[in-house]
């Protein structure tokens, strides 16, 4: 349970010390005009900024709680390593180039450049859906090798592991899908880029979320 | 400064419009008070049906075999479901999509939650989980069996009731309930750090805040815990992995499973098990809190402690869980660092009784129907708060361990407790909510008999534990060393517990009569200085503030300050008006 305690320990260490400097000082019982802490500060971020910070907080402990879930049972005696279809290595470079594109498209978006946007978004979307596409091909491959979900529990937490992380992906894309679909008809281009930019947050920490387990799964 | 502007901020930008049709004000409704109240109802209600399941349970043990349709299957069915629903679908949903929703906006200066849409998304969702769990008492089989805290490899073997439907339907509808918390949870965060009006810093909030905000973290951080050992579960149990499930041999037939870990499911599930009993104490703490500074009229002892004594503790709930699985068979090691830490989580938590009490220490007390609840949580709670220093031991749980002694325990602090802080906090916001007023002698009987009722129900049993009378038993069996007294107690028992089910009564009576045909309520009959009772109408309406949103000046208890006529400033009161309280009133 070591990696879900070094998760939970940064996140609320970092809750912490922002709580600290809220709080540290504080003479809540004296009366004066409005002092306006509470509105100024780095957390002063728009509401879903931080609507979605909390979920990546929540999403990170999910799969650290699976990570350690991984550790323990990898220490009872019947565990025999999977080798990984090479297919993943493809797979980690189409992600990794996704997020490239979503970056740039949110650059993009910053700077209002609105004829790179939809290019962008389409971009993205197609290499992310091959990333998809391409991991349910590793788990015909593992299929077809007779390497299936049950022969053995390093079988089990493979097919568990890169399954929570498509289903993330496909909430995602649940996402990408509307924002794309607005950018199309032209209205609303304001909350569009954010949610562009609120979007690209999301990619770069399933991307990471990503290379960390396929760290994990390559080393085990 | 930075393009970066707060909600309350830009609040005249924002067109507020309120929702016309019935189906859009009371139905799929975005208001968060109409949220709160739909949570809580949807919430009471299944937490009938569980008290009904634990009279059931009280019936066979006070008097064994006399009634037919209860069999050792369908008393494991109500075990299960009985404690699944009280702490997850009763307490959890109530304390924190109930309350939570009501008070955050109200009490921080917001017209709404920051995401109002996802916040009716999550009331459905939790209605879909209750549906779906209450669904297993219908299928073939009936519902699962396997106690509230489903453990491998029972869970999902034959011999245990509701194997063929009910377990799956109970999984599905707990990762059904951890979506829907997830949006509420991420709502409430959200709301607390982004739509405070202005003025209202993190330290003016009052405690009943920072108890749900609290206690929405560890949800948010620990339900995945759930989410994850109820989906390995579900592959153990479909696709036929051994993540949980050991070689086995089942009614002599062997299921095909290897060298699956039951303790690792028990790690995961108390990972998040520990922390929930203080998603449902942490709200109740605060709420307790907010009680007695109104009603004592004076300001709560130690504000910043209460505060960071609720951090505190909500930290430290990481870091206990393993204290459930004593008996596992753990490294002794393991066990001493397990005990450490949960007696220090004893630290916190004295400071916060100890404040409690010294804020009533030569305070005005009002002994009104919330009061009377919120001084009986502090009995109940420091009588279950002992009883965990004795099972936090691993000497002293070894014997104790799966007696009566932790049913008592586990009852008085996080069963009796919560629920006598749930009652407080509905009576001393029913002026609020519905505005009307309760009815004050029919509030009274009602503390009285729930609060010495149930001590007539978790005193005798205390006792029972120590005799050594084993938990989790449809009937008693091969246990000589028990006296003939003990079946004495039991039977008293039930007598008590059927008593205090009954008193219930008056308590939906007052709020039913109260509701059709109380007398009015004042806006503010308790003279409070908290936001939610300075709204323009009562109840408020959709967009809680009318034109202008509140400006806040002062901290939540400015009662009794001494050099000012009324004896409670008003948040809003700005400094020119009234004199600031000191801690503990003392004016400089």
């Amino acid at each position: 349970m070591e990696y879900i305690l070094i998760v939970l320990a940064v996140i609320l260490g970092g809750l912490l010390g922002w709580l600290l400097k809220q709080t540290f000082n504080a003479e809540p019982w004296v009366a004066d005009v409005v002092s306006d802490t509470a509105h100024q500060g780095p957390m002063n971020a728009h509401s879903k900024l931080i609507g979605l910070v909390t979920l990546l907080a929540v999403v990170t402990s999910f799969f650290a709680l699976i990570v350690s879930a991984y550790t323990l049972r990898m220490d009872l005696g019947d565990w025999i390593p999977l080798t990984e279809p090479g297919i993943l290595w493809m797979n980690t470079g189409v992600l990794v180039v996704a997020s490239l594109a979503f970056q740039w498209t949110r650059n993009a978006a910053v700077r209002n450049d609105e004829s790179k946007l939809l290019p962008g978004m389409i971009v993205t979307g197609l290499l992310t859906s091959v990333f998809v596409i391409g991991q349910f091909i590793a788990w015909q491959q593992l299929n077809a090798s007779g390497q299936y979900v049950t022969s053995n529990p390093a079988n089990a937490f493979f097919f568990f592991l890169t399954g929570a992380h498509a289903v993330h992906i496909l909430g995602g894309m649940y996402v990408w899908t509307r924002a794309t679909v607005r950018l199309m008809s032209g209205k609303d281009t304001e909350s569009v880029r954010r949610s562009i930019e609120l979007c690209a947050l999301y990619w770069h920490f399933l991307l990471i979320v990503w290379l960390v387990l396929f760290g994990l799964l390559l080393s085990t | 400064m930075s393009s970066y502007v707060a909600i309350a901020d830009r609040d005249h930008e924002i067109e507020h419009h309120d929702p016309q049709t019935f189906i859009r004000k009371y139905v799929w409704s975005q208001d968060h008070k109409v949220i709160a109240i739909q949570y809580g109802i949807t919430a009471i209600f299944v937490g009938l049906i569980a008290l009904g399941l634990s009279l059931m349970m009280r019936l066979q043990l006070g008097f064994p075999n006399e009634f037919e349709f209860i069999n050792p299957e369908s008393y494991y069915q109500f075990i299960t479901m009985h404690g699944m629903i009280m702490v997850i679908y009763l307490l959890t949903a109530l304390f924190l999509g109930g309350f939570g929703n009501y008070l955050i906006p109200l009490m921080c200066g917001a017209r709404d939650m920051v995401f109002p849409y996802m916040n009716m998304l999550s009331y459905w969702a939790y209605l879909l989980s209750v549906i779906i769990l209450l669904a297993s008492f219908f299928v073939p089989g009936g519902a699962t069996g396997a106690g509230w805290t489903l453990y491998p490899p029972q869970a999902i073997l034959p011999g245990t009731p509701g194997v063929e439907w009910g377990i799956l339907l109970m999984l599905v509808s707990l990762a059904v309930f951890i979506v829907a918390f997830t949006m509420g949870g991420l709502n409430y965060v959200t709301t607390v750090l982004q739509a405070r009006c202005r003025g209202m810093t993190l330290m003016r909030m009052p405690l009943s805040v920072w108890g749900i905000f609290i206690a929405t973290i560890l949800g948010l951080l620990a339900f995945p815990a759930l989410l994850v050992s109820a989906i390995m579960m579900l592959f153990d149990m479909n696709l036929g992995t051994s993540f949980f499930m050991p070689a086995i041999s089942s009614m002599g037939v062997d299921p095909g499973f290897v060298g699956g870990s039951p303790i690792l499911f028990q790690h995961l599930f108390w990972f998040f098990g520990h922390p929930e009993v203080y998603i449902v104490a942490l709200p109740a703490f605060g709420i307790v809190s907010d009680l007695l500074s109104v009603h004592a009229r004076k300001n709560i002892f130690g504000y910043r402690m209460m505060v960071w004594a609720l951090i505190a503790i909500g930290g430290l709930s990481f870091v206990v869980w393993a204290h459930h699985m004593y008996v596992s068979g753990m490294h002794p090691y393991f066990g001493f660092f397990f005990a450490t830490t949960t007696l220090i989580i004893a630290v916190p938590t004295a400071i916060k009784v100890y404040n409690w009490v010294l804020t009533l220490w030569e305070g005005n007390i009002h002994l009104r129907v919330p009061m009377l609840f919120a001084i009986g949580f502090i009995f109940t709670f420091i009588h279950g708060g002992l009883t965990g220093l004795f099972l936090g031991n691993v000497t002293i749980d070894m014997p104790l361990s799966d007696t009566y002694f932790v049913v008592a325990h586990f009852h008085m602090v996080m069963g009796v407790s919560p629920i006598l802080v749930v009652f407080g906090a509905i009576y001393h916001w029913f002026p609020k909510i519905t505005g009307k007023m309760y009815n004050e002698t029919l509030g009274k009987w009602h503390f009285w008999m729930t609060f010495l009722g149930t001590y007539a129900i978790y005193l005798p049993m205390h006792y029972l534990g120590f005799q050594g009378v084993p938990r989790r038993y449809f009937a008693m069996g091969n246990t000589d060393f028990l006296p003939e007294s003990a079946q004495a107690l039991n039977a008293a028992i039930t007598i008590s517990a059927l008593f205090v089910a009954a008193t219930q009564i008056l308590f939906f009576v007052n709020m039913i009569w109260s509701m059709k045909s109380g007398k009015k309520a004042d806006p503010n009959p308790w003279d409070a200085t908290t936001l939610e009772w300075l709204t323009p109408d009562t109840p408020p309406k959709h967009g809680n503030w009318g034109p202008d949103l509140p400006v806040v000046h002062r901290w939540a208890y400015d009662y009794s300050v001494p050099g000012y006529e009324d004896d409670f400033i008003p948040q809003t009161v700005p400094p020119e008006q009234a004199p600031a309280g000191r801690d503990h009133g003392v004016v400089d």
